[in-house]
């Protein structure tokens, strides 16, 4: 559940989010649900001369099994308290 | 869960599969797995030749087989000059 809360921290940021298909999106975080599925809002792709698919799609839900990678702002993220959060979550499974 | 499709419902959608399709229809449902049902649907066929719109009818997509599920401007869409349009295939999902 970490990364959900972290995600539903970043809504409103814009962020690129990489596809398994090698598609890149660039667009503004709506939401994100509990399986890491992702809806964007003013999207646009990052090469649209290679992908005009989407040229008339202005909002996207991507399914969270289908993402690569997510692009994040990195002076949006406290990646020192991501990695202690990370290990406290880590440990306290262990002990379960 | 997954009521983030909710706003779709009854607006024309473009749906990726993983293989690389694309679907366009008005979605009429959904669920948590996000299986989709869309009505009148089309598929859209890329290639370096051109575009080839298919008719499907009434299709249920299995969530499985869904990348992607987009809102269409159908204002926008309709401008859209396809005859102009020569690009690859997308690419398949690659898990």
């Amino acid at each position: 559940m970490l990364f959900y809360s972290f995600f539903k921290s970043l809504v409103g940021k814009d962020v690129v989010v990489e596809l398994k298909n090698d598609l890149s999106i660039h667009g503004t975080l709506h939401s994100v649900d509990q399986f890491l599925n992702i809806k964007l809002t003013d999207i646009s792709v990052t090469d649209p001369d290679r992908y005009p698919h989407m040229l008339s799609v202005k909002n996207c839900f991507i399914r969270g099994s289908v993402v690569r990678y997510i692009q994040l702002p990195a002076d949006e993220c406290d990646t020192q308290l991501l990695q202690d959060t990370a290990r406290k979550e880590a440990s306290q499974n262990k002990k379960k | 869960m997954a009521s983030e499709l909710e706003g779709y419902i009854n607006h024309t959608v473009t749906v990726f599969t993983c293989e690389g399709r694309i679907i366009v229809g008005t979605m009429k449902g959904f669920d948590q797995t996000i299986n989709l049902i869309l009505e009148d649907s089309h598929e859209r066929v890329y290639s370096t030749t051109g575009v080839e719109q298919v008719t499907l009818g009434l299709y249920i997509v299995r969530g499985d087989n869904v990348a992607l599920v987009g809102e269409v401007d159908e204002e926008v869409d309709k401008k859209i000059d396809f005859t102009e349009i020569h690009v690859e295939p997308m690419g398949a999902v690659v898990h």
